[in-house]
């Protein structure tokens, strides 16, 4: 791409060693579980490749068994991702320094990788955009390369899959305990579990997502006012 | 135990990789580099991500049932270690390792 492209993936890539651990093992257990449906390394590829949406690859996987329904399929995976919207939205200001942000940028935007975003800085002389296209593109290549050897792995060898799908839980477990520890956002954390365990005894393990959604956003517009006052007193502390 | 043909789990990558690109490019396609952003949309952006994580924890373990053997006692103690491993280590990979190595042993040893 741009000169110094080598100097710029020599800055990215210390910062994207936890990504490249962490990657690791989430990719060969869902490449194994995708070999364990029936779909092998190729498919581990191509989903990891063109989909490259962790949480969601693992839900899909227990729709897997279930009949072929487009719809619920779109209208899952937007829910699932719905927090990229908001990630692209914290990353609006951001990325506006740069001309005209590479595409790419936007498209290999998960968690991790956006989290890198905000925290890691180019050293001096190195490219903004080359150095955030590397961190992007490591990751990604760390999850499609995991994956498909966990695709492998899980096509040779026979492996008692059962509990394996915990690892999702485990993910999410720990970015909620994360995120707890950051005391001005426990309310819309606490307002995100009511409102979630209210429609799981509503409308069944089936049907609570999309409604679950819905209550969230109106619950955490309803505290607007609140919530801006106290960060607005806290900021002024 | 394939439910899907192969042309069917093309279409649903495809289906999932559209779905996403969605809600990785909509707020650039909303709000171009001139367009302000306005300040309900801002507090979202703020607030949201850690109402989401709770909603997908929850989404995780939907299918525990407590009146039902195991009683959800595998997903509770593994659930629990991962607290105590990261309240003490704050390593995300260990405490993912830790809760998970502990539920698929709990599962296919303990509770099977």
């Amino acid at each position: 791409m741009r000169k110094c492209s080598f100097a710029a993936l020599r800055a990215a890539f210390p910062h994207t060693i936890p990504v490249l651990t962490g990657f690791t093992f989430l990719g060969l257990a869902y490449g194994i579980l995708l070999a364990a449906h029936g779909f092998g390394p190729l498919w581990a590829l191509a989903t990891s490749l063109f989909v490259f949406a962790g949480s969601m690859q693992y839900f899909a996987l227990g729709l897997l068994a279930l009949p072929f329904d487009p719809v619920s399929v779109f209208l899952l995976t937007l829910t699932v991702n719905a927090r990229h919207l908001f990630y692209g939205i914290s990353m609006l200001e951001p990325l506006r320094s740069l001309k005209k942000p590479h595409p790419y940028l936007i498209f290999a935007m998960c968690d991790e990788t956006f989290s890198l975003y905000c925290s890691a800085k180019e050293p001096e002389g190195v490219d903004r955009e080359a150095f955030l296209l590397w961190i992007a593109a490591l990751n990604q290549f760390y999850w499609v390369a995991a994956s498909t050897a966990g695709g492998l792995i899980g096509s040779v060898l026979t492996f008692n899959t059962a509990g394996f799908d915990f690892v999702l839980t485990a993910l999410f477990v720990v970015i909620f305990l994360g995120q707890w520890r950051d005391r001005p956002h426990r309310i819309p954390a606490l307002a995100g579990l009511g409102s979630t365990t209210l429609c799981l005894m509503l409308f069944g393990a089936q049907d609570f997502l999309i409604p679950a959604m819905g209550l969230i956003l109106m619950v955490l517009l309803l505290l607007r006012r609140p919530l801006e006052v106290q960060r607005k007193g806290e900021e002024a502390s | 135990m394939t439910a899907l043909s192969s042309l069917q789990m093309a279409a649903f990558i495809a289906v999932m990789a559209a779905a996403t690109v969605i809600t990785r490019f909509l707020p650039f396609w909303i709000f171009p580099s001139n367009r302000r952003i306005p300040g309900a949309v801002l507090y979202l952006g703020r607030v949201l991500p850690y109402a989401v994580s709770a909603l997908l924890v929850v989404y995780c373990l939907k299918g525990v049932s407590i009146a039902a053997p195991p009683h959800g006692i595998p997903e509770a103690v593994s659930v629990l270690l991962i607290v105590i491993l990261h309240g003490w280590k704050n390593n995300t990979l260990l405490s993912i390792a830790g809760g998970s190595f502990c539920y698929v042993f709990l599962i296919q040893t303990v509770f099977r």
